[in-house]
């Protein structure tokens, strides 16, 4: 090995001891809960009993993993549909607005998806919320409540990740070469030509690496469903939530969150093999 | 699976904190060292200190030293914890249905003597939980009903039977609470329509009363899980009816909204938090002085006109008037919660609940 690798190395040490220590041995624990046996006189005794993956594996659980993951791929899909024409005609914006722009986007950050989760509630209620504007303007003949919902859920989640998303693609799309779409134009193509054959193509790999980042995220979302959603509209968070919390049963929700975790990364691999394909 | 009201689960979880935090590392033995009491936190726990607690000190000389706790298994757990340290996090707390059924299970909870406590004879059985050997673990402490409340604006005339639930008429405009242990709607439908909740002892009994509860599903357009969603709704008449807590019930109407509280003739559902004291708390005379206290029917009086929790002894024996003992309960018998089933068929429930509420 030579000796540039081994300084690389070394420089890596702190930071796996972080990861080691913050993920490694939390995931570890859940694990190992996730296969206990149910105890008389404690919550739980570790040991390897696959009982809670046999609980998970009946139709209903397995119809709400695959309704999580459907859910997600459709946010990440109307987030980034939503985000990239944004951020892109963004960059051809001057820089002071840019900033400003970036800074309000940022700024949704920091709002705590509970707040929002309510705040979408009373927005979308029949007393308080837009559905008097619809009945004052005449298009519905009397307001009416929104939620619980499909559509509320699928808008509060949207409204959580788009500025995920336009985050994400900001970089990528402000370091693009402009002169290839310049070439694009002489060369005759229309400008939405252009943006479909040389803006997007280009833009591929931070496309699909900004939508799993936000199916990832969204997966792991709670209160919206919980809130604005029926218990149709529950993922496997919610699940989970219910098991730690109200059931106390940690082996089973620990069971789910290693199934939820599964998921994630077979997405996650699964976009990454075909990325790779495409390069080839 | 044991869970308690959501409600006042929420109420406590903050303080919890830093309740553990106090209690850790103090173990009581002194005398004149204050009586560690646990309450639900907020609402409650200011109750107990502005309206319980003096009287108690005035009349035993303890002074008492208010712990908020958070209902359930949080608490539980914390329980568990400083018993392994071998303390307790208090002396002496309310704890309700089915974790104190589990905490039980693990006899987490000192055996309380019932010798010192003359007061025990107010209260029915139902409120004195004994380990198999016969010793007392749990003395009722606070009562709570849930009834079906409307919204007088949108339904004038209030359904008098919990049968309402099942009514098409109401399509989609009920509330209901979304989990299997803090509903207790399985309780609800069995004594309904199958004359008692005798037919949840077994699994095919409550698979039988679960068919018969999924019914209900098409008129129901909201499972709450946090109260205040429901509460909302009920108030502004958008969601008209549903199961919701008879006190706060009571508060909103008394705030002006249109909502009427209304014991079903089946009777409405009587939650109870009892007092317990973990293993390891050592002031055995003050703690029996205090569920003594708390036994009283001038005790539980007090706390009926000022927390509107129902009296756990007879209300005879208490000086509530008509007006007042209606405003806090009933006298049609109330439909107690199976809290065993969930600790015994606790994953079935679970799954069984959420393949119905998900239609």
């Amino acid at each position: 090995m030579s000796k540039p690798g081994i300084a690389r190395y070394v420089a890596l040490v702190p930071s796996s001891v972080m990861i080691g220590v913050f993920f490694a041995i939390p995931f570890a624990l859940i694990l190992a809960v996730s296969v206990s046996s149910p105890a008389d006189d404690a919550d739980f005794r570790l040991g390897f009993d696959l009982q809670h993956f046999q609980r998970f594996a009946t139709w209903f659980y397995i119809e709400r993993a695959l309704f999580s993951a459907g859910l997600c791929a459709l946010i990440a899909a109307i987030s980034m549909t939503i985000a990239f024409p944004f951020t892109y005609f963004l960059t051809t914006f001057k820089r002071r607005s840019q900033d400003w722009w970036l800074i309000y986007i940022l700024a949704q950050l920091s709002l705590s998806e509970v707040l929002i989760a309510f705040s979408w509630q009373i927005l979308l209620s029949r007393t308080a919320g837009v559905g008097n504007i619809l009945a004052w303007v005449g298009i519905v003949e009397k307001s009416f409540s929104m939620t619980p919902s499909a559509g509320a859920v699928i808008a509060a989640l949207v409204y959580l990740t788009v500025p995920f998303s336009v985050l994400l693609l900001f970089p990528a799309l402000s370091r693009m070469d402009r002169s290839l779409l310049e070439a694009a134009r002489t060369l005759g193509a229309s400008p939405m030509r252009t943006f479909f054959t040389v803006v997007i193509p280009i833009t591929r790999p931070a496309i699909i690496s900004g939508g799993v980042t936000v199916f990832v995220l969204t997966l792991g979302a709670i209160i919206v469903p919980q809130v604005l959603g029926a218990p149709q509209h529950w993922t496997l968070s919610v699940l989970i939530t219910d098991q730690a919390i109200f059931n106390f049963n940690m082996p089973f929700a620990s069971a789910l969150a290693v199934v939820l975790l599964a998921l994630s990364a077979s997405v996650i691999a699964a976009v990454s093999w075909l990325g790779r394909r495409r390069e080839v | 699976m044991k869970n308690t009201l959501t409600r006042r689960r929420f109420i406590g979880t903050a303080a919890a904190t830093g309740a553990a935090t106090l209690a850790a590392p103090s173990i009581l033995s002194a005398q004149g060292t204050p009586l560690r009491v646990g309450t639900y936190g907020g609402f409650f726990e200011d109750s107990f200190k502005a309206h319980i607690f003096p009287g108690f000190t005035e009349e035993t000389g303890i002074e008492v030293d208010s712990i908020a706790v958070p209902t359930g298994e949080t608490w539980l757990v914390q329980i568990k914890n400083a018993a392994r340290a071998k303390t307790a996090p208090a002396d002496v707390s309310l704890m309700a249905g089915t974790p104190r059924r589990e905490g039980a299970k693990q006899k987490v909870f000192k055996v309380i003597d019932d010798s010192k406590i003359p007061n025990l004879s107010s209260l029915s059985d139902r409120f004195k939980d004994r380990y198999e050997d016969g010793g007392l673990y749990g003395v009722g402490g606070v009562s709570w009903y849930i009834t079906l409340c409307t919204n007088s604006d949108v339904i004038p005339e209030a359904p008098t039977s919990w049968n309402a639930l099942w009514d098409s008429k109401y399509e989609d405009q009920i509330g209901l609470l979304g989990l299997a242990t803090n509903s207790f709607l399985l309780e609800v439908t069995a004594t309904t329509h199958f004359g008692g909740t005798d037919i949840l002892s077994t699994k095919e009994g409550i698979s039988e009363v679960f068919d018969k509860l999924a019914e209900v599903v098409p008129n129901v357009r909201l499972w709450y899980k946090d109260e205040g969603s429901f509460q909302q709704a009920l108030q502004q008449g958008e969601i008209p009816m549903g199961q919701y807590y008879h006190d706060v019930a009571g508060l909103a109407a008394a705030e002006g909204f249109p909502v009427v509280s209304t014991f079903p003739e089946e009777g409405g559902i009587l939650d109870s938090g009892y007092w317990i004291v973990p293993e390891y708390a050592e002031a055995d005379d003050e703690i029996a002085a205090f569920i003594n206290y708390m036994s009283k029917p001038e005790t539980q009086a007090v706390l009926a006109r000022n927390v509107g929790t129902a009296p756990v002894v007879d209300p005879a024996l208490t000086d509530l008037s008509p007006e007042e003992l209606a405003a806090v309960s009933s006298d049609i018998e109330p439909i107690i919660p199976r809290y065993d089933i969930y600790g015994e068929h606790g994953p079935f429930i679970s799954d069984r609940w959420n393949q119905m509420i998900a239609g």
